[in-house]
């Protein structure tokens, strides 16, 4: 039985009737954790009960990963006492947690790019099984039964690193799903995905849960905590504030308690009269990726666009900063023509980008934060001989550090020991501080906290009023909304609608992105 | 079908090899002969067997072992004079060669491991040592005269034919482990699973703890197979050159490296096929055999080695691009899709 979709949280409790038995699961008494001077939890404590749903939730650096790589035996607490099915675990190592039936999905996935989606589906199951042959066709037969289960449909021979992120998350959770799992982590699972892949994974959440299994969930996405928890646990600077049952919380409360202060969306009114295009599109074409797209962009506005997963919007931020660069179509910019034949085109025309993939594609993990801020903005921070100024460049990231609040102990410290939401904050400082005339952001707050959120929105929209002009590329259609003075909408590759962001609710939007929502999904999966 | 095939780095090889020799028989007929072949697959049994445990380090890891040459020359050294001194038989030979391959590829290993260094930098260090060490032991002093079993081992052949000259030829036993360890080397890396857990290693280290992989213990016997075929090149060079030269196999290491690389390995790990592997040394040896029946100066091997290369990352990265560029990303709609 799948529970259908759109059903209010009440209703979930009522057909679960999950907390009944009170038999817990998992329990943890007085965690602490400090990595060198650094306090990621003190003091902690955490339960959950059987066929739980149970969110955790907590602003960039709370210590949400560490309480999760503790429990699955990836990192040793320095202090506490960890009980699972009532027994004690002095020593939690990662194969106790692996044969307790304890399965995470890590924020990087943890997957092999260079073996195909069958295999890594399989893998954890195999070396589970200890044998010493493999068998491809069970192999096969282990990994379809995972994507059944999930009703996705991957091609199974595909390699894993040719996968766009929304899949590769699926194969991680497919991998799950291959044993028997009696505790499910997620770590902030549905930050790359678009709603219609979301829904199809509360489906499964669900789904699991019914069967008997506990969830446990890390989103930002506070909506979607509200829809799916039964409990929530909220940790703030490694502390836990509260657990509270789901009927005692709602949206504000839970900010509330996560940052100890009030966020407030306003609608961004964008300048009077825009002055002047700034960037003029027309007939923009790639084979396989997009077609036909023409807009234009006036200075200091905001122009959304959003489209689901497959729709092209990637591909086209791709094509105008110069990565993938398009087939066809003509880009004006302050009236004149140029072409972009590579990022360095793009560069030189004035446009910035920050990638969806930030993780992969914009951080050296090994250097400090302050020499990752540096790259782009290297000819700024140049001195009259030339050299580096190295004040003005403290100066700088100091900047963004205090403006995006990146929770870092020093600007030396190595991105590596970053929390993720943190790590993002540094790729788009670095981007933010290059001072383009044209910035693309493609899904700029993907993973960040509530708090960080307005923060950035803040800064894109004052560089917006200085006359950047801004292409924000987004799924939450709440942040395309609130933030931009006209959307555009594209579905399969091809600009469908044109939108005053004044005329229209949320709801419009997000019924306008997912006509033929049902198709596109089907083809996105076969194709991507 | 076609199509996957014309993805991979294999079939370029194997159009190159087959370009080289149609062009090398046209210039001289006697290359497309069986004596010419299995004298080709004899001669570069050596490099052929060590190439084998070299893709699974760089499968591994993308970083080379250079130290296998080393460990080969010092177990060589070492056999010989053990078995002039108290005899014994091939098996032995084989039996003790390999234990000391094993035991100083572990060494590699184990050090790989415990001090996280790349392990080119690891085997930089301990090939000097071996190496060293049998220079001072061996003070450089080539054994000209070893026990007839080598000979005796190096000349055993299945069928017997006649040659151009008259001579009787077969495929040599020594082709035929090369062969054997070929097959071996298939059958670890695409059917069992720590063969697998190479692979994943290589893919992803991190991500290879967690499902629960012991990359201590997979890279040990990776460590060991390198160190094991190391070991089995020994004797079956001194079956070849029926001496023991101090200083003979060490230099060949960059060349074996190369031609796994030209076989499809990757510098990043988690790449590499036994195919490829294979094709990589068998250009290696048509483009040495091809310049003696041209009658071109063997100085001129290095110099076309190093141009095949070039050649080859060439072809793979255009191949590469147009792959990139051919990928449907979006189901475009009213676009017809090729
Ligand atoms: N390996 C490490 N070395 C040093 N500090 C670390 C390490 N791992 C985590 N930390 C620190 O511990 C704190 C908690 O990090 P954690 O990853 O648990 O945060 P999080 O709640 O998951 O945040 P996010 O929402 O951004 O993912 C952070 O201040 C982080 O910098
Ligand atoms: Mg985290």
């Amino acid at each position: 039985m799948v529970p259908h979709f759109g059903v209010e949280p009440q209703q979930i409790q009522i057909r679960t009737g999950c907390c009944d038995s009170m038999s817990k699961f998992l329990q943890m008494v007085n965690i602490q954790k400090n990595y060198g001077g650094v306090k990621a939890l003190k003091g902690v404590d955490f339960s959950i009960d059987q066929a739980e749903i149970h969110c955790l939730i907590g602003e960039n650096g709370s210590g949400k990963s560490t309480l999760i790589k503790i429990i699955s035996g990836d990192v040793q607490p320095d202090g506490g006492e960890i009980q699972i099915e009532g027994r004690h675990y002095p020593r939690l190592r990662q194969i106790d947690s692996l044969n307790l039936g304890i399965r995470v999905i890590y924020q990087d996935f943890a997957l092999f790019p260079n073996l195909t989606v069958a295999e890594n589906i399989a893998y954890s199951q195999l070396v589970e099984k200890g044998d010493r042959l493999v068998n491809w066709q069970e192999i096969h037969e282990i990994a379809k039964a995972a994507t059944e289960k999930i009703q996705i449909n991957l091609d199974l021979h595909e390699l894993v690193g040719n996968l766009s992120v929304a899949n590769q998350q699926m194969v991680a959770i497919c991998r799950a799903l291959t044993k028997d799992v009696r505790l499910l982590i997620l770590d902030e699972p549905t930050s790359a995905l678009s709603k219609v892949e979301i829904d199809q994974q509360f489906k499964v959440v669900f789904d699991l849960q019914s069967k008997g299994i506990s969830i446990m969930f890390v989103s930002h996405k506070l909506n979607e905590v509200l829809q799916i928890a039964h409990k929530v646990s909220i940790l703030r600077d490694g502390e836990m504030i509260a657990t509270l049952p789901r009927e005692e919380v709602d949206n504000d409360k839970l900010i509330q308690l996560m940052s100890g202060r009030k966020i407030t969306y306003t609608r961004y009114k964008g300048p009077e009269t825009t002055n002047g295009k700034l960037l003029e599109v027309k007939g923009l074409t790639k084979k396989n990726n997009f077609a036909d797209v023409s807009f234009s962009l006036g200075r200091g506005e905001i122009l959304g666009i959003t489209g689901l997963l497959g729709s092209g919007r990637t591909e086209l931020a791709l094509a105008l900063y110069g990565i993938a660069p398009a087939d066809r179509g003509s880009v004006v910019i302050d009236g004149k023509p140029v072409t972009i034949h590579s990022v360095q085109d793009a560069v030189r025309a004035g446009i910035g980008y920050v990638p969806e993939d930030r993780l992969t594609q914009g951080l050296v993990m090994k250097k400090s934060v302050r020499e990752n801020v540096v790259p782009i903005v290297i000819d700024q921070l140049r001195n009259k001989l030339g050299l580096l100024d190295n004040g003005e460049w403290r100066q700088t990231v100091d900047h963004w550090i205090d403006e995006l609040g990146i929770k870092v102990a020093h600007r030396d410290v190595e991105v590596r020991t970053l929390s993720g939401g943190n790590q993002q904050k540094v790729v788009l400082s670095k981007w933010l501080a290059s001072k383009p005339k044209i910035l693309i952001l493609d899904n700029p707050t993907a993973g960040v906290d509530v708090a960080a959120k307005s923060s950035i929105y803040e800064v894109v929209r004052n560089m917006a009023e200085q006359g950047v002009g801004v292409i924000l590329i987004s799924d939450e259609i709440p942040e395309v909304v609130n933030n931009c003075n006209r959307i555009l909408i594209m579905r399969n590759g091809r600009l469908v609608e044109h939108l005053e962001t004044q005329d229209v609710t949320e709801e419009e939007v997000q019924n306008l992105v997912e006509m033929t929502g049902t198709q596109q999904q089907q083809i996105s999966g076969e194709l991507r | 079908m076609m199509k996957k095939l014309t993805k991979q780095t294999e079939f370029y090889l194997a159009l190159l090899i087959i370009a080289l020799s149609i062009f090398i028989t046209l210039n001289n007929p006697r290359f497309l002969t069986t004596e010419n072949i299995f004298g080709l697959l004899r001669s570069f049994s050596v490099m052929g067997i060590m190439s084998v445990g070299v893709l699974f380090v760089l499968i591994l890891g993308g970083s080379p072992d250079v130290s296998f040459t080393a460990i080969a020359q010092v177990v060589q050294y070492i056999v010989v004079i053990l078995t002039l001194n108290y005899g014994g038989n091939i098996f032995l030979a084989f039996l003790v060669a390999c234990a000391l391959g094993v035991l100083m590829g572990l060494l590699n290993g184990f050090l790989v491991h415990k001090f996280k260094v790349p392990t080119i930098i690891i085997t930089i260090a301990t090939s000097n040592i071996y190496f060293g060490l049998l220079y001072v032991f061996s003070k450089g002093e080539v054994i000209f005269v070893i026990h007839p079993m080598f000979r005796e081992f190096g000349q055993l052949a299945i069928g017997s034919w006649v040659g151009q000259h008259g001579t009787p030829y077969g495929l040599s036993l020594l082709a035929i482990i090369w062969l054997l360890t070929l097959v071996a080397g298939w059958f670890i890396l695409r059917r069992t699973q720590i063969g697998r857990n190479i692979y994943a290693i290589g893919g992803n280290e991190i991500a290879a703890e967690r499902v629960g992989i012991n990359v201590f213990k997979t890279r040990m016997f990776v460590f060991g197979v390198i160190g094991f075929l190391s070991g089995v090149a020994a004797i079956v060079h001194a079956a070849i050159v029926q001496s023991a030269i101090p200083n003979i196999i060490v230099g060949q290491e960059m060349n074996v490296i190369a031609a796994v690389f030209l076989g499809g390995a990757g510098v990043f790990g988690g790449k590499g096929t036994i195919i490829g592997t294979f094709l990589g040394i068998l250009l290696l040896a048509i483009v040495s055999n091809g310049l003696t029946l041209l009658g071109i100066s063997t100085y001129w091997y290095n110099v076309l080695i190093g141009a095949v290369i070039v050649v080859s990352i060439t072809i793979s990265a255009i191949q590469q691009i147009r792959q990139e560029k051919t990928r449907v990303r979006v189901q475009v709609e009213g676009e017809v899709t090729a």
